[in-house]
């Protein structure tokens, strides 16, 4: 299904990939040349904060954002406006609101940032753990609950309690703002399931159609739903692809019932894993990163033999792409947000481990090097693009 | 009052003394944030609590409720409680 003409880029001006890296003891940058070869390191930033994410504005090409926290200290939100020179903390970081009773939730740590579309250039969400959906408006400097859901009964029910969530927290993440349209919304939550909104947020619903859920529970309850990561396709905004606990997904909008992608996966590999990375010009390309979910879940790389896979034809088939990744024990661990593509015109892939390494192939994920070593456990790794200097 | 700030803060303050007056633990608090804008967020949540791994102390003794009233010749510790590795 895919051409090669998809997947070129429009002929523009050369862009710079910076690679923002995002530790549990702080960020590194990494600045790549033109040819994505070497990497000129910068950082630490924030050494020794717990770093979830960093994310670059687009839609300006200076502005970052970093969702910090520390061992001691509460969350907060880092805001830069000269691309990391200088950092100044948001006025107002995502809170729920007050409960009169005392007994309300607390934001642990913000977990996922996310740039408004173009239309809405100072627009940003964030999803918190545990769950919770914020917005600014004005460039991440003022944060404010977004929707009902952070106080919707149902919504609660469905969010559970912090045993529901992953080992440091229960999340929101994955939130997706259709391009087209910035009231199409979607978003995530481990646990929880995927959830929509047609209408700018005022209302969110469900969509978890077709997804499994673990063996013996009820799939209609979006509480025993988990997707790790959902993406949308940039060049085909009615498909979105879905790394989920039970496997790996496609949805083709109008329709709204997932078809399961994975179950063409190598069995010995299977289909179990955290990323989800899409092409962003190929709406029929997509990678995973699989892990280990048999028994107790180790979620390493199966059989110590860490490979990424790709589909090129929307999860008809899957190849393997291990080329330079090392061939036995290597029992990798690489979370929701740290793997991701840059958009030049052979993509580049990235992906950092909770062992502290980061890796990166300039061809698609056909070969790969190691670009750094002994970092913290990496949470997160985003792609800036910019013009070259 | 005098506010000794643990060092997890002091990119706030600069300083590991600050002073700052109020009735309260609360007052004090406010007053320590109109001087160092957020620094009471990264202590107290939204909903009044102090944070997990942060305790105070007034004149040695530890303050567990925001409400508590302090004297104005006392001392206020802010300590970064023990947070794993």
């Amino acid at each position: 299904m895919s051409s090669e003409n998809t997947r070129l880029r429009p002929p523009g001006p050369t862009r710079h990939v910076t690679l923002l890296v995002a530790t549990r003891k702080g960020a590194w940058f990494y600045h790549g040349d033109p040819a994505r070869g070497s990497w000129r390191t910068d950082g630490p930033h924030f050494l020794g904060h717990v770093i979830s994410h960093v994310v670059l504005d687009p839609r300006d090409g200076r502005t970052l954002l970093a969702a910090a926290k520390t061992g001691h200290l509460g969350p907060t939100i880092f805001r830069s406006t000269d691309f990391g020179a200088n950092w100044t903390e948001a006025a107002r970081p995502p809170a729920f609101a007050r409960a009169e009773s005392g007994a309300g939730r607390s934001v642990d740590h913000t977990f996922w940032l996310a740039p408004g579309p173009a239309l809405e250039p100072d627009v940003w969400y964030a999803g918190t753990s545990p769950q919770g959906l914020f917005r600014s408006d004005d460039g991440g400097i003022s944060w404010t609950p977004f929707s009902c859901i952070n106080d919707d009964p149902d919504y609660l029910k469905w969010m559970g309690t912090v045993q529901d969530g992953t080992p440091d927290g229960p999340k929101l993440h994955s939130i997706i703002v259709d391009p087209r349209d910035p009231s199409h919304l979607y978003f995530a939550m481990s646990g929880g399931g995927v959830h929509e909104s047609l209408d700018g947020g005022r209302s969110f619903a469900p969509l978890i159609d077709g997804l499994d859920v673990v063996e013996g529970f009820d799939g209609s309850q979006p509480s025993f739903h988990d997707p790790h990561c959902v993406r949308l396709c940039p060049t085909n905004p009615d498909r979105l692809y879905q790394q989920n606990h039970c496997g790996i997904y496609r949805l083709d909008r109008p329709a709204t019932r997932w078809q399961k992608i994975g179950d063409t996966m190598p069995s010995e590999v299977g289909e179990i894993g955290f990323p989800m990375v899409v092409h962003p010009r190929d709406a029929d390309t997509a990678w995973v990163f699989p892990m280990d979910g048999t028994s107790v879940w180790p979620r390493t790389s199966p059989d110590g033999r860490p490979a990424v896979y790709v589909t090129r034809d929307a999860g008809a088939s899957w190849q393997r792409l291990d080329a330079g990744l090392p061939t036995a024990q290597a029992w990798w661990t690489v979370k929701r947000q740290a793997m991701t593509a840059d958009s030049q015109d052979t993509i580049g892939l990235y992906f950092g481990t909770t062992s502290g390494e980061l890796w990166a192939s300039p061809d698609e994920g056909a070969h790969w090097t190691c670009i750094a070593q002994h970092l913290p456990d990496i949470y997160a790794v985003e792609v800036a693009e910019r013009p070259a200097p | 009052m005098k506010v000794l700030i643990p060092s997890a803060l002091r990119a706030y303050t600069e300083s590991a003394h600050a002073e700052a007056s109020g009735a309260t633990l609360a007052d004090v608090l406010d007053a320590l944030d109109r001087q160092y804008p957020g620094i009471r967020f990264r202590m107290i949540d939204e909903q009044g609590r102090i944070r997990r791994h942060i305790r105070i102390f007034f004149d040695g003794e530890q303050v567990r409720d925001l409400a508590q009233p302090l004297r104005a010749d006392g001392e206020l510790i802010i300590v970064q409680a023990l947070s794993g590795g």
